[in-house]
């Protein structure tokens, strides 16, 4: 027992949570006696031996569990136990449970703890969905329906569809690149390790008093300021899925640039890893903004600061201005890395090189510049200045000519090639195009000031961010949860299940979401518990296929779980594709690669008889005349 | 040096594009264009008559609908565009069963590249020019004298407003506006942000707590609507709704002589504060 508590792992992890926990709670009771305060704070926003403790248990957790005993050793001097490799691999299904260094490790980590958020969240939309079947209340009171769209939306957003392109990334990009791993393994699994912390924040705050937290995902002030507690454990979790994801965006920066296999030039790099640069730049500048703006929420709750409280000469706006600063870029933070999925699945399985791959990586950093400059559209009705709204309106719409050039190109692609639609992950990017089209086109219509002030806040909102984020974001996932599936796992899954899967979830999709844009132009808002009668069926409809989508994510589930159990075992190219990652084992070997190979070519030259994208260790070296020069550059 | 040269005639060999030599076929263009534009045709009729934003009463209501009955037309090009290519690229390449061959290797074509950039770049800049004249009309203001002022309060989870006239005439929960004036609302919020709709006079605007802001509607019909909150301040959010009637002038005037309550001392003080410290009016400068 002492020895297992002396090691890193859950038991040191929990005796850190309850030690910093405790210390933190003394410490506010301890300061409060010495004040002379009454030691227990308990005003609806107050609760600081609640707040503190809940900083400082998960930084007690993550330092007990061996996140920074590397770092703490060499930082005190003391001799670091040097790397004997074994926090690398994984085994048994035991090393999933520990602090591991391994890119792939990590990776399968990132993917399954985010989709066990992804359930959760779902079975709150269910009973969201539930509760608008019909006008009226049913299921659940109003304050705990706010409750619950507010922790859906924060669930599937900050801990799901973010950090599951950061999870599928981990896995497949340093072996695209031809990397051993990623740049700061350490780093890498700390990332990993703040992320159920932030959603076991997010969760735990239906045990506070109040109830969760109430206010949204978009939190705006000062409903978000004078909200009962949840509203803390909100602010407080956005930070650890913030430094988690600011981490990572720095290890994939770094990981790109400079662990490149010799050969690899940037326009030899397969555009998942462009859009993983280009998501990158935009968290590392854009992720620090909402980490502020939710500490200066925190400091109004906890310390009666006054950035956001009008009557003590706050900005109310400001709030959302800075908000929107990260959560506009956010919405390309979840969609980037999904076209990158999407235009490796369309090229493998059309069997032909992308369309304008130069013009594809361009509009990615394309889309990184302009997604800075249109935040505000998110504000047309807000009150903010009124000649803010022609420029932002501009810049939102031109977005739209990059996101163009991508859905043309991945059609380019298909044209001449050899098109199998045999894969799940095939069938997912293809209706992604379509439904990514429509939320396109809604997302143009609310660009423009005139209509977006008519349909601002209802549910043609809700209808669009679902077409973009579950039409959208969550079809990517899909492709590429079922792309690389035979890679991670080694084994294969079930086509039928999937197709069963993915037909559940298109017609699902539509169903659902389709008609929340006809209710909200119609006069529905969005975020109400009860709605007018006129709205009756609809909604009706609307939860109908809302349950069977729901549903049908199960037989997704039954087939991910099976398959990786008693799943035929995966060749190492089951998809004959060209890129570095299907050129090794299925699963990888514990280090990548016995020698790092050697890129040759472009990543997608399918159809060009003797063209190869790498030389894998132990291939024929023969490389190419002409082709001498290139190899050993990296840029 | 004459490496790095070499190695970038090379790439550009590589990447760029269709070589000139060999074609892989032609596609049936003009046959493509011609269903896009019947399938335009055909989504564009279904659309474009049903009446998406329900009943309109303000002079703001037509405008709006007509602007997005454009952008339907536009989208459902777009769409059909998207669709036609999709498919017939579905039907024509399909690969055949057993068939592990490539495609052919084609890399890109700059002139169509160049095309879809530019084409959608005017699209764009085409509805955002006509957004912005849109937006100009709805919000235009008329000179001082001509338009009815009303101050609206809000509060969870309430509406209030005040009328012009002696002493600012005081009611809750009721609207009532005349029919073909100009009224410009000039809102407060008391506690949280709340938003004032009239799905009818198609205008949204939130009320922010310490600023005044202000939506500018011409009603154009007589009739009763409801005015909703369309901005999240808590869990009575979806009951905060007040009654709205539009009414002719005469009878409008009566009834506000009607009303025996004042509007507090204390909230006229605040909306005097709010408007010195305000960003411009809405509308002050059409943009």
């Amino acid at each position: 027992m002492v020895d297992a508590i002396k090691r890193p792992g859950w038991w040191r992890g929990l005796l850190g949570a309850i030690a910093f926990g405790a210390f933190g709670f003394g410490l506010v009771i301890a300061l409060r006696a010495i004040s002379d305060l009454p030691l227990y704070q308990t005003e609806q926003t107050g609760y600081p031996h609640i707040i503190v403790p809940a900083v400082t248990a998960p930084l007690g957790f993550l330092a007990g569990f061996g996140c920074f005993d590397y770092w703490l050793r060499w930082a005190a001097g003391m001799p670091t136990i040097p790397e004997d490799h074994s926090q690398h691999g994984a085994k048994s299904w035991k090393d999933y449970f520990r602090f591991n260094t391994d890119h792939k490790v990590i990776g399968v980590q990132y993917v399954v703890t985010t989709f066990i958020f992804f359930f959760i969240g779902g079975l709150m939309a269910m009973l969201i969905r539930a509760e608008l079947a019909q006008p009226g209340t049913q299921i659940v009171e109003a304050a705990t329906y706010n409750s619950l769209f507010s922790t859906h939306a924060v669930l599937m957003i900050f801990v799901f569809v973010i950090p599951v392109f950061a999870g599928l990334a981990n896995y497949v990009l340093p072996l695209m690149i031809g990397a051993p791993d990623m740049a700061f393994p350490r780093l890498n699994a700390l990332s990993f390790w703040m992320l159920p912390l932030a959603g076991l924040l997010f969760i735990g705050s239906f045990l506070a008093p109040g109830g969760a937290f109430d206010a949204g995902w978009t939190g705006y002030a000062p409903l978000s300021t004078g909200a009962p507690l949840g509203q803390s454990f909100f602010n407080l979790g956005v930070q650890f899925a913030g430094a988690s994801s600011i981490a990572t965006a720095l290890n994939f920066l770094v990981t790109i640039i400079t662990m490149r296999a010799p050969g690899m030039t940037f326009w030899r790099m397969p555009l998942l890893v462009w859009a993983n640069l280009s998501t990158s730049l935009l968290v590392v500048a854009a992720t620090p903004f909402i980490a502020g703006v939710q500490f200066m929420v925190l400091f109004d709750r906890a310390l009666h600061t006054n950035f956001f409280q009008f009557a003590g000469g706050g900005d109310v706006i400001s709030y959302q201005h800075i908000f929107w600063f990260y959560s506009h870029p956010a919405v390309y933070i979840m969609m980037l890395p999904g076209f990158g999925i999407i235009s490796e699945v369309i090229s493998t399985h059309a069997r032909k090189p992308i369309f304008g791959y130069r013009l594809m990586a361009l509009a990615l950093i394309g889309i990184v510049v302009l997604s800075y400059s249109v935040w505000a559209h998110h504000m047309f009705v807000a009150g903010m200045f009124s000649w803010l709204r022609v420029p932002m309106m501009i810049t939102t719409l031109l977005i739209a000519v990059p996101t163009g050039i991508k859905i043309f190109s991945w059609l380019g692609t298909l044209y001449f090639g050899k098109i199998h639609t045999y894969s799940t992950a095939m069938l997912f990017a293809l209706a992604f195009i379509v439904t990514f089209t429509i939320g396109g086109i809604s997302g143009v219509m609310l660009g423009m000031v005139p209509i977006d002030i008519h349909v601002s806040d209802t549910y043609f909102i809700v209808a669009h961010i679902h077409f973009v984020l579950f039409g959208g974001s969550v079809f990517t996932i899909f492709a590429g949860v079922y792309h690389w599936f035979p890679k991670m796992t080694g084994r294969m899954y079930d086509e039928k299940l999937g197709r069963v899967h993915f037909w559940g979830t298109l017609i699902g999709t539509w169903g659902t979401f389709v008609p929340m844009h006809w209710v909200g132009m119609d006069g529905m808002p969005r975020r109400v518990a009860d709605y007018a009668e006129q709205f009756g069926n609809w909604n009706l409809m609307i939860s109908a296929f809302a349950f069977m989508l729901g549903a049908v994510q199960l037989v997704f589930l039954y087939n991910m779980v099976v398959s990786w159990r008693y799943g035929p075992k995966a060749e190492a190219n089951p998809w004959r594709a060209n890129s570095i990652e299907w050129q090794v084992s299925s699963p990888p070997p514990i280090f990548n690669f016995d020698e790092i190979p050697r890129v040759v070519g472009g990543p997608y030259e399918f159809g060009i008889p003797g063209a190869k994208h790498a030389i894998m260790a132990g291939e024929g070296a023969e490389v190419p005349e002409g082709e001498k020069s290139v190899v050993g550059s990296t840029s | 040096m004459a490496s790095v040269t070499w190695t970038r005639k090379a790439s550009r060999r590589r990447f760029n594009r269709m070589p000139a030599a060999p074609m892989y076929g032609r596609l049936p263009i003009v046959k493509m264009l011609l269903v896009t534009i019947a399938l335009t045709v055909v989504i564009s009729a279904v659309m474009v008559p049903i009446n998406w934003n329900g009943q309109g009463a303000s002079t703001a209501a037509p405008k709006i609908d007509h602007l997005l009955n454009v952008m339907i037309v536009l989208s459902s090009f777009v769409f059909s565009l998207v669709m036609v290519m999709l498919f017939y690229a579905l039907w024509k390449f399909k690969a055949k069963p057993g068939d592990e061959s490539d495609g052919e290797p084609i890399h890109g074509n700059t002139r169509l590249e160049i095309a879809w950039t530019l084409i959608p770049t005017i699209i764009v800049l085409f509805a955002g020019g006509y957004s912005w004249k849109v937006l100009d009309d709805i919000e235009e203001s008329k000179p001082e004298g001509q338009y009815l002022t009303v101050a609206v309060f809000s509060q969870q989870f309430a509406w209030s407003f005040a009328y012009p006239g002696k002493d600012y005439a005081w009611s809750e929960g009721e609207l009532h506006v005349p029919v073909n004036r100009q009224v410009q609302f000039k809102m407060h919020a008391l506690d949280v942000i709340h938003s004032f709709w009239v799905p009818e006079w198609r205008i949204k605007k939130d009320n922010v707590p310490g600023i005044t802001t202000t939506a500018i509607v011409t009603p154009d019909k007589v009739g009763t609507y409801q005015l909703v909150c369309t901005e999240l301040c808590g869990f009575g959010h979806a009951t905060m709704r007040a009654k709205v009637v539009v009414e002719p002038y005469g009878k409008w005037e009566k009834w506000v002589e009607g009303l025996d309550r004042e509007a507090p001392k204390e909230l006229m003080e605040t909306v005097e504060v709010d408007s010195a410290t305000n960003p411009p009016a809405l509308g002050a400068g059409g943009a």
